[in-house]
């Protein structure tokens, strides 16, 4: 991303030929990333950005192509989110993140795929038929920012913009060798995100390397009066050049490398850490006591949320409605039986359950101080460490003909991405290895609030070292 | 029949006069074509987020204060979820577990003096369209011009037991809100709703009996008759051995009736809970303390003050008090003329009566404070009489014309108002025996005298062949 904005200002490559090149590439691309691909747009950013290159400093996103999963709203470009109920949906207004992108420069190829409203960890449930992983077209990129991931790893764009409420972008970062950071939440604004789990939801970069995702982190981070969740501070450029990992504390907690996670993922893990190490990091043991009850928890608190923030597709005002109805209330139930896909419905179902009247207290409630118990280990865990390490998902890439048709064990894959939602903490996913297949697998960096700096620091330090990131598929 | 308790509480929703919405900057202004006042957060579009408006916050706090209440020094906002098309959402966003308000008092007058009324809570909520049914077509639309306008709601304590108490409490209420310029108080236009839950018990009992919940009464009067026709109908299931069932009733005011809405079972499970897009609220003590600053004097206190300051009977400082725009325009008057019984008499008279029959608030009348107190002023110095002068506002209020000059263009200033003449001439002649005296021993020289005192008397307004006239007849008859 860095040297393509260096050729755009020595003139060797214009953003129009670099847009047109990667719109014939995704023409193509036999991975089904995008739902939705914006020639037009995309040429008009484009033209627009070579104006902006004219000028003394055009930042570092001018003219750089990228792509925005199909949850994030663009104005006057149609926004899925992967779902019948919304698949002929045209927002009237840009998320804040692609006002962000637009205004310095960006070219918005498209809209990539994901899972029917974010929920899944497989990108399968599109309304666009499922995505491929470009390590293996045979498997599957992971989810739910699953299109994005595939994006990124086929080179179909420069980075891209993921969600992440329980792992959505590491987990497909982790599964196609792109690194992806799920910020602190309310560092960047979720105006325009589609919301799934508004407590845990947070919009984030995925780019072939920790230096691009710090920029594209960077164009899109900072205050939204529009959010009342976005945090007013001071919010500096994430350091480029990444950090001294000398003396830098580095917890491992036991709880990462339990049961369930597979051993070449482990030792792929435990080599990365190692790396680290001899990095001048500084291995130290902390305990997490209160993980073990993450899925439960994020499995009430997310359906919760989503089964009110889904209620509003009831066809009245915008998206589908069922046809020949003679009744509000037929009304309503048709046109969700049809527009909504059997994952979603699921979990509007589970979290309906959570907060009906007498389950509240024990779901709901209960969940809520389980969440401030997962918080307080971290808190605890970071008096003793800088940065937590461990692995992003306990396996690798599966075939799509192998998934399991049971959700529970899908709902295990986000085991160790759903604490740093739960907790609203920064988490970062590097490859850092690969399993006996040659696919990826991706280390976890988790930070302090607002630590963003740390762990791209890192992740940067350590792909300066490494290359397991630029072996490409 | 045996004797029984009624035991009432009310809540009120009273919607708010801030200028722009609670969760968005669409205008709260009514009355525009349908869906105008409207954007991407008050219509739920997908991706959409809330940012309160911190002036439903400082209204909200007014209230609480002026009712006593304890503001809650952290709120919460909380999603009540049900389905219904002019709920964009699907969720009305407004608070539960925690709420602005909590614990404060109304005060009313009684037959038996004045009773405290609690207020269990008071919290902050976003309003819904409007959906109209077109019956014939059939067909729904929907407004969402109001989706998003703020309200208050006020929930009392089941204090209330009698009809006359519901509506003195919400008379006192919708003044306080007025006062406070919060709300304008228009029921008929649903600016201030209530919803009234009701029960019986014999007499004495502290067992509470099965309550019904009370919707749609717009006015003062289908409040009183509304809890009258449903205080009726539970004491006579109760005699006929009957159970009350607990429900919720439509008001029909055309027929006069209560008609069920929803059984218990039908209720809806709200499912609450606290709505993540919107943060804690943190009220910090600068925070309430600048409102109570800005707090206006309210309607009780003003009350007090007019009885002792203008030493007006209970009555006159009740109903000059009884909105704000009264109470400031008499207290206007006064400030230009230091007679506050007087203009007590004409404010609760023949000010009242214009504006009832012209429908008008007194901010609309023609008549202002400058002019009354002209008029009387007038009357005072005998220009014109009382009886006169009524005539006189009448035309003061129907062209806003001055009294002056319609004195002068009816010609009636110049003294044509001969028995106002006769009496100041009277006291002029009584006040000056020995001249008078002189005259009537001979002495005629000295009716210039006397017409010189009555002119200057009037100003120079009397006629003064009319004033050499009539005190001629004086002295010599």
């Amino acid at each position: 991303m860095l040297e393509t904005a260096r050729q755009y200002r020595r003139y060797e490559k214009s953003p129009v030929e670099e847009t047109r090149a990667f719109l014939e590439k995704i023409r193509s691309e036999p991975f089904n990333a995008f739902v939705t691909i914006d020639e037009a747009g995309a040429l008009r950013d484009a033209r627009a950005a070579e104006e902006l290159l004219k000028s003394p400093e055009p930042g570092a996103l001018a003219g750089i192509p990228v792509a925005v999963k199909d949850n994030i709203c663009t104005r006057g470009l149609r926004t899925t989110c992967a779902s019948k109920i919304l698949s002929d949906f045209v927002p009237t207004f840009d998320a804040t993140v692609v006002k962000r992108l637009k205004e310095q420069g960006a070219v918005i190829l498209g809209k990539t795929n994901l899972d029917e409203f974010a929920m899944g960890s497989t990108t399968t449930s599109s309304i666009a038929g499922p995505t491929r992983n470009p390590r293996d077209p045979s498997r599957t990129p992971g989810g739910s920012s699953g299109g994005s991931g595939a994006a990124v790893a086929a080179g179909l764009c420069a980075g891209a913009l993921g969600s992440d409420t329980g792992g959505s972008i590491r987990m497909p970062a982790s599964f196609c060798g792109i690194t992806g950071l799920k910020p602190t939440y309310g560092s960047v604004s979720r105006y325009g995100l589609v919301a799934f789990a508004s407590s845990l939801d947070q919009i984030g970069p995925m780019a072939p390397t920790a230096r691009d995702a710090a920029v594209l982190f960077d164009a899109i981070k900072g205050h939204d009066p529009l959010d009342s969740t976005s945090v007013p501070r001071d919010y500096g450029p994430t350091e480029l050049d990444g950090i001294d990992l000398k003396g830098l504390r580095i917890g491992v907690p036991e709880e990462f490398f339990g049961e369930g996670l597979n051993p070449e993922v482990k030792a792929a893990v435990r080599s990365g850490i190692e790396t680290l190490e001899d990095m001048g990091g500084r291995v130290v043991q902390v305990g997490l006591p209160h993980i073990g009850y993450g899925v439960a928890v994020y499995y009430i608190v997310a359906t919760a949320e989503a089964s009110s923030n889904l209620a509003r597709y009831d066809g009245v005002r915008y998206g589908l409605r069922a046809q020949d109805v003679h009744e509000l209330s037929d009304m309503y139930a048709r046109t969700r039986a049809t527009g909504f896909g059997l994952e979603v419905k699921r979990r509007i179902m589970l979290g309906t359950y959570a907060l009906s009247a007498g389950y509240y207290d024990a779901y709901y409630r209960k969940a809520s101080q389980v969440r401030t118990l997962i918080a307080q280990d971290f808190r605890r865990a970071f008096s003793r460490c800088d940065i937590i390490a461990g692995p992003t998902t306990p396996v690798t890439a599966f075939r799509l003909d192998e998934m399991v048709d049971d959700p529970l064990s899908l709902y295990l894959l986000d085991i160790y991405t759903i604490p740093a939602n739960l907790a609203g903490l920064p988490a970062l996913s590097i490859p850092c290895g690969f399993d006996s297949l040659g696919l990826p697998v991706g280390m976890q960096l988790m930070a302090p609030h607002f630590r963003e700096d740390l762990l791209l620091g890192a992740g940067i330090s350590f792909q300066d070292r490494t290359d397991y990131h630029q072996e490409g598929p | 029949m045996k004797a029984y308790d009624t035991v009432i509480g009310l809540e009120v929703h009273a919607q708010l006069l801030t200028r722009t919405k609670i969760f968005c900057g669409c205008s709260t202004k009514a009355g525009l074509p349908p869906n105008t006042n409207t954007c991407p957060v008050c219509t739920g579009m997908p991706g959409v987020l809330p940012v309160l408006n911190r002036k439903v916050v400082d209204f909200g706090i007014m209230l609480g204060l002026a009712t006593g209440c304890r503001i809650a020094p952290r709120c919460i906002f909380a999603r009540k979820n049900y389905f219904y098309p002019d709920l964009p959402k699907g969720y009305q966003i407004t608070q539960y577990e925690h709420p602005l308000c909590e614990g404060g008092e109304i005060l009313i007058e009684t037959g038996q003096g004045i009773k405290k009324i609690g207020i269990t809570r008071i919290h902050m909520e976003e309003d819904a369209g409007k959906t109209i049914h077109d019956e014939k077509a059939p067909l729904s639309y929907v407004d969402y011009n109001r989706s998003g306008v703020p309200l208050l709601e006020i929930v009392s304590e089941p204090d209330i037991t009698s009809t006359d108490e519901a509506v003195a409490y919400l008379r006192e209420l919708r003044q306080i809100l007025m006062y406070l310029g919060i709300c304008d108080g228009n029921m008929e236009e649903g600016s201030l709703r209530c919803d009234a839950n009701v029960s019986v018990k014999p007499a004495g009992s502290s067992r509470y009996g099965t309550r019904t919940e009370l919707k749609n009464m717009n006015s003062f009067r289908n409040v009183q008759k509304a809890l009258q026709y449903e205080i009726e109908r539970h004491i006579e299931i109760r005699e006929s051995g009957g159970e009350v069932v607990q429900e919720t009733l439509l008001w029909d005011p055309s027929r006069g009736v209560t008609v069920s809405m929803r059984s218990k079972e039908e209720s809806h499970d709200y499912r609450y809970f606290p709505d993540p897009d919107l943060v804690p609220l943190e009220i910090y003590a600068a925070w309430i303390d600048g409102v109570r600053s800005g707090l206006p004097e309210l309607p009780l206190a003003r009350r007090e003050r007019f009885i002792g300051q203008y030493g007006l009977p209970a009555y006159d400082a009740g109903v000059l008090t009884q909105t704000k725009t009264v109470a400031d325009y008499y207290e206007e008057c006064v400030r230009l003329l230091d007679r506050p019984k007087e203009i007590s008499n004409w404010i609760m008279t023949e000010v009242m009566r214009v504006l009832n029959e012209q429908g008008i608030s007194i901010t609309g009348l023609n008549v202002s404070p400058e002019m009354l107190t002209g008029l009387i002023a007038l009357i005072d110095r005998g220009s014109i009489s009382g009886s006169m002068a009524k005539e006189v506002f009448a035309e003061m209020a129907a062209t806003g014309d001055s009294a002056g000059s319609i004195v002068e263009k009816r010609g009636i200033g110049q003294i044509s108002d001969e028995a106002a003449l006769r009496s100041l001439a009277r006291e002029i002649i009584d006040a000056h025996p020995d001249e008078a005296g002189r005259y009537r021993s001979g002495k005629a020289g000295l009716l210039g005298f006397f017409v010189g005192k009555l002119m200057k008397a009037t100003r120079g307004e009397a006629n003064p062949k009319l004033a050499s006239r009539i005190i001629k007849e004086l002295l010599e008859g």
